[in-house]
């Protein structure tokens, strides 16, 4: 049944039909509704869920780590701020082969200090070792918190999964959101069964330990190989969710018109949803232009990128955070992504929206027609921005 | 796709009614959004919120620059804000005002469609005491939606929160605001 809620309200949603054995949050500022929606569920009964409130984010995801090392089904949410206190914690979490689902509300890092949409904060756990998905409405954050669960629980992976929903535009903006029952939502996901959990006490085992230069190096190459085995259980656990769902999800990438497209756009969240009006107006006029939207950012889908973009002639690719120093985040995976082909589009960085800096679909069609003849040696470019 | 602005002030419920509006719209089977412009969160600041409302898909999410109907829940605001900015020619003014139309034309220089309605009134003889009920009623009127589903979604929004006697008194409040603007109805 079609409902109205905010992107808060369709993650919480989610969660309440996960119903994970523990939730840790830190209940108070840069905290999401989404903590206060699933407070509210665990005090009216509705889920038996042990809700761990915190005295901060830090102590958030390490009380996630402690509960899924013990072989709990763990859930949290934060944002901005909440999630660079809680980074330091969240590589112990992925080395550790945690699958701790988290929604992530996208909000500017401080300073100065912003409480708007912006990519800094996912980009920060970019290394940490989580994988990271993006979505573009509050459907699709319902939806990929679900299908999170199931990557994160399947046992090639056993990591933790983020799922992104752009602060504010998704957060807080009444969606129309299609809910799955809750039966069908739990026997997607399904029931969780931890790998050696602590709690097991007739088979004791060792976590956390310590590693000298003779494991350590070990130890990481094995956690690569857990991040390396996502792209297909990404796919199997999206083929599964679209087939019961009837969505149209495929895909590492979701491409937009792209396939006899001279000009592109990348881009991730929310901001797809108006480039894709963008591109219809320019259809319109015949212009070729199109879109490649990055649903899953970690691991990076290199060589569907390359494939999706190598024949177009030239490609923006927009970051929604600045990486001082250097090009935009997403940018320089682009460009990774493409640099062995021997066809490549001419590339372009456009940094965007940050701190909630509105950005239209008449920003975006300024983009795609200046890139037609733009010099793609001139660096950093900025859209929406007074100088 | 109609795209809708109200203005209120921190307190006065615009946040609230906008989705109402979209919920009622739903019911109608048509697509919706519903979100405020957030700043600080003060009883009495200026606040706007805004709607989409459209019968296929919306995947725009940025802010709304040109609505075709903007409402202003508190009056005051024609002075202080620029209500009518990029308010398309053929659009819709709602003004919850005691003065006239041309009055209302006078202060803005709106040359489209102006609807003024008395909401205060109209709500202190509901006996509810807030305008953007009223308001609600007026906006349902003007983008085409029944009265009866306007009825019914109010009754399933606050008929959880409020008594029945409270709830029967909106309903008489936005009676009065759908009646106040019936007749007039956005263009596009």
């Amino acid at each position: 049944m079609r409902k109205t809620m905010t992107g808060h309200k369709a993650v919480a949603e989610a969660m309440r039909q996960i119903e994970p054995h523990v939730v840790a949050v830190y209940p108070i500022t840069p905290q999401s509704e989404i903590a206060e929606y699933y407070a509210e569920y665990v005090h009216d009964g509705i889920v038996r869920t042990e809700l761990v409130a915190v005295e901060s984010e830090h102590s958030a995801m390490s009380a996630c780590v402690g509960a899924a090392a013990a072989g709990a089904r763990v859930m949290t949410a934060t944002a901005s701020q909440g999630l660079a206190l809680m980074v330091e914690i969240l590589y112990i979490a992925a080395s550790m082969r945690l699958p701790i689902v988290m929604a992530l509300a996208n909000r500017a890092l401080s300073g100065p200090i912003n409480i708007h949409c912006d990519h800094s904060d996912a980009y920060l756990a970019r290394d940490a070792g989580a994988v990271q998905i993006f979505t573009e409405s509050a459907q699709e954050a319902y939806d990929y918190t679900l299908i999170a669960q199931r990557i994160a629980e399947h046992k090639d992976v056993r990591l933790p999964v983020i799922v992104n929903l752009d602060g504010f535009t998704l957060t807080h903006s009444v969606q129309v959101v299609e809910p799955l029952e809750d039966a069908r939502a739990k026997g997607y996901v399904g029931d969780f069964s931890p790998n050696y959990p602590l709690l097991d006490v007739d088979h004791p085992s060792t976590w956390g330990p310590f590693a000298m230069p003779d494991y350590y190096f070990e130890l990481k190459r094995g956690q690569q190989a857990g991040i390396e085995a996502v792209p297909p259980v990404f796919l199997a656990a999206q083929k599964d969710y679209a087939e019961l769902a009837g969505r149209p999800y495929e895909g590492f990438l979701e491409p937009y018109r792209l396939e006899d497209a001279e000009r592109a756009l990348v881009v991730m969240g929310s901001t797809a949803g108006s480039a894709k009006e963008t591109v219809d107006a320019l259809r319109a006029d015949g212009e070729k232009v199109g879109l490649l939207k990055v649903r899953l950012y970690r691991p990076f889908p290199y060589t569907a990128i390359a494939d999706a973009l190598a024949h177009v002639d030239r490609v923006a690719v927009l970051d929604r955070a600045l990486s001082f120093g250097t090009y935009g985040a997403l940018y320089s995976d682009v460009a990774t992504a493409l640099l062995h082909r021997e066809r490549k589009p001419i590339l372009m960085n456009y940094i965007y929206g940050l701190g909630g800096r509105d950005t239209t679909p008449q920003q975006l069609d300024q983009v795609l027609r200046e890139m037609k003849s733009g010099d793609p040696d001139q660096g950093l470019r900025y859209i929406g921005l007074r100088e | 796709m109609k795209e809708i602005r109200w203005h209120g002030r921190g307190g006065q419920g615009a946040k609230t009614v906008s989705q109402i509006l979209a919920q009622i719209n739903l019911r109608e089977g048509k697509h919706v959004q519903s979100f405020p412009e957030y700043g600080p969160e003060r009883s009495g600041a200026p606040v706007r919120a805004f709607n989409r409302i459209a019968e296929g898909e919306i995947r725009i999410h940025s802010g709304v620059y040109e609505p075709s109907v903007v409402i202003v829940v508190d009056e005051s605001l024609l002075d202080s804000e620029n209500t009518t900015e990029g308010l398309a020619s053929d659009g819709v003014l709602v003004v919850n005002t005691k003065c006239s139309a041309e009055e209302i034309r006078d202060r803005t220089d709106f040359g489209g469609t102006i609807i003024v309605l008395d909401a205060i009134t109209i709500a202190d003889e509901a006996g509810t005491g807030f305008p953007n009920i009223p308001m609600l009623g007026a906006a349902a009127a003007v983008l085409g939606s029944a009265l009866e589903t306007a009825e019914e979604e109010v009754r399933h929004t606050m008929g959880a929160k409020l008594s029945s006697d409270m709830l029967e008194k909106n309903l008489v409040a936005l009676r009065g605001g759908y009646e106040a603007a019936k007749g007039v109805r956005v263009g596009r």
